[in-house]
């Protein structure tokens, strides 16, 4: 379980990230939303221990997340940056596998498990092809596969945290990638995911993290943070909020 | 471009070559030994009951030259093609060379220190000067990447890009040094300074060869431990950090490695370009970039290149010998281009 306590982060003099208290609950989808520069891949960095604290701490189960090294951590706790620059032609179950670095399960057991999370990414139809010659999205798939098989099958006690996966993604594939880790948060393990999209965040995350300047403004259920003043004060954006007419959860429509 | 060869496949290919081109490179010279003999006084240096009749002198020429020669070779093409891949995978750029961590140009500096110096104090005594020679070149390799690796570190941490930069200011001052020692020297000496520059596995000896043996062997045997963690560098150091990776050590063991490899192979053999870039170029078009693959399927293919580059610069003007950096250069450089040009989808 992934706990931020009282975190602040510098980049050189300047405080980006300040007053940070989450707790990542086992089984839950916390979404992050915030302007352009408010400080969401500076926390996700902080959450994972690419930035170190200026003060406050990260703790991973009993311990402090510094504490933990390598293979025993990555067993618990899998990343997914915005873009990736790998630059060989891998094939796509060649990357993919490489989630299951951490891991001695045997090569047998480790294809069976490349081949559910690429289902569960819907990738699976790229197996085989070159890495290289994927589309902007279909990388992203793969990516998201990569550390979906790094946590295979997914438990309590172990973290993923993700970095705007949908960003390049079609209509239809930000659902069902957003569906696919709300299954995979089902079997026990915690998400934490970058969001952009007001609507997508309404329907697929059981809280939201607003964040605006390096602070939190709202930490709660969709339905309490996706209200028109918080997104006004955060965003200056106008909206309507009313309720999605099949599934009740709350439709953000800008005015 | 995906793998197009299964690894057994290729494996065995990669052995045959490599047999082949030791059996020629053992047999063909300005003295060329009938295949079969080569074969059968290969077999009884090996200590294999064999008669020994009219094999003295394949016996002679196998033992004291072949033989050392082809050693070195093998030993050469393995190390430079391994360090290569190891280079490729630290800067993740297909195109990355040995050179760029400065380990080439110290150790020339070191040779030009030794061979001038040592021409200046009237002449290194016959017996230990190639020693004192080769010894230079080597610390002179390890020296300067120790000094590319320092200047990429800060904060606890390397950075690759600066050690880029680093090892191209390195490598310009290394060159300016080499050419004052050049323009320091007389005429007999710049003529052992040019060839080493070339590079050439003609003259050698078992002595010079066991520590660069050693090395190989200890940088082939390592770096394939690191496969699977070299191909999760590929994805980013901080991917391969979140995978579990000691990014830090993985970079310092893939810097040592490179130093000792081709410090060694340098110190052995002189200049021989283009291997490290070509040979695991080479290998990753039949066979994918799977370090699994690439790092043993690269020792095999580059042992092989370099004895049939060697095979030519033997051949082509014989009795006279073309130095093997020139034969290295003048394939790898038009295929290097070729790489460029033909874009890198």
């Amino acid at each position: 379980m992934l706990r931020a306590q009282n975190l602040h982060i510098q980049r050189g003099r300047k405080t980006v990230l300040a007053d940070i208290d989450l707790l990542l609950n086992p089984g839950e989808v916390l979404g992050v939303l915030g302007p352009n520069g408010a400080g969401k891949s500076t926390l996700l960095a902080g959450l994972c221990g690419e930035l170190r604290p200026a003060q406050g701490r990260v703790w991973l189960d009993d311990r402090p997340l510094a504490q933990w090294h390598g293979a025993e951590r990555a067993r618990r706790l899998a990343v997914l940056p915005q873009s990736s620059t790998l630059d060989f032609a891998f094939r796509v179950e060649e990357v993919v596998g490489m989630g299951r670095l951490p891991h001695q399960s045997g090569r047998l057991r480790d294809e069976q498990i490349v081949a559910e999370a690429l289902q569960a990414a819907d990738a699976a139809h790229l197996h085989g092809r070159s890495y290289l010659a994927l589309s902007g999205g279909e990388r992203q798939r793969v990516h998201l596969a990569r550390v979906l098989t790094q946590l295979w099958p997914g438990e309590a006690g172990q973290t993923l945290l993700l970095d705007e996966p949908t960003s390049m993604l079609d209509p239809l594939h930000q659902h069902t990638i957003l569906q696919a880790v709300r299954e995979f948060a089902s079997r026990g393990a915690a998400v934490l995911v970058i969001l952009h999209d007001l609507n997508l965040a309404a329907r697929y995350c059981d809280r939201l993290l607003l964040l605006a300047s390096g602070r939190p403004v709202a930490l709660d259920t969709p339905r309490h943070v996706l209200r028109p003043e918080p997104l006004k004060a955060v965003f200056g954006l106008d909206v309507l909020v009313q309720d999605h007419p099949e599934r009740g959860h709350p439709l953000i429509i800008a005015r | 471009m995906t793998s197009l060869v299964k690894p057994r496949t290729l494996f065995i290919g990669l052995s045959l070559l490599c047999l082949l081109a030791t059996w020629l490179s053992l047999a063909l010279g300005p003295v060329s030994l009938p295949l079969l003999d080569t074969l059968r006084a290969a077999a009884r240096l090996l200590g294999l009951p064999v008669a020994a009749d009219g094999l003295e002198q394949a016996e002679l020429i196998l033992g004291q030259i072949r033989l050392p020669r082809t050693l070195l070779g093998l030993a050469v093409g393995g190390v430079l093609a391994l360090s290569g891949v190891a280079m490729q995978g630290l800067f993740r750029n297909p195109l990355a060379d040995p050179g760029l961590v400065g380990v080439s140009s110290g150790a020339a500096l070191g040779a030009a220190f030794a061979i001038v110096g040592g021409s200046a104090l009237g002449g290194l005594p016959e017996a230990f000067g190639p020693y004192v020679l080769s010894l230079c070149a080597f610390l002179g390799g390890l020296g300067v990447t120790a000094l590319v690796y320092r200047l990429g570190r800060r904060n606890g941490q390397t950075h690759v890009a600066t050690m880029l930069l680093a090892g191209i200011a390195l490598t310009a001052l290394s060159g300016s040094a080499v050419g004052l020692f050049t323009y320091l020297a007389d005429d007999a000496t710049l003529r052992t300074l040019t060839f080493w520059n070339l590079g050439s596995l003609n003259g050698a000896s078992y002595a010079r060869l066991w520590p660069l043996l050693l090395v190989s062997f200890g940088v082939a045997l390592w770096l394939p431990r690191r496969a699977r963690a070299l191909n999760a560098l590929l994805l980013g150091e901080s991917e391969a950090a979140h995978l579990g990776v000691d990014v830090e050590g993985l970079k310092r063991e893939l810097v040592f490695c490179t130093a000792m490899g081709v410090g060694a192979a340098v110190a052995a053999a002189g200049m021989i370009g283009f291997v490290g870039l070509v040979v695991p170029h080479l290998v990753r078009l039949v066979a994918g970039p799977d370090h699994r693959v690439l790092l043993p399927a690269s020792v095999l293919a580059g042992a092989s290149l370099l004895l049939f580059a060697d095979l030519v610069a033997r051949l082509a003007l014989a009795p006279a010998e073309l130095p093997i950096g020139i034969v290295t250069a003048f394939i790898g450089a038009p295929f290097f281009l070729y790489l460029l040009v033909r874009g890198r989808a």
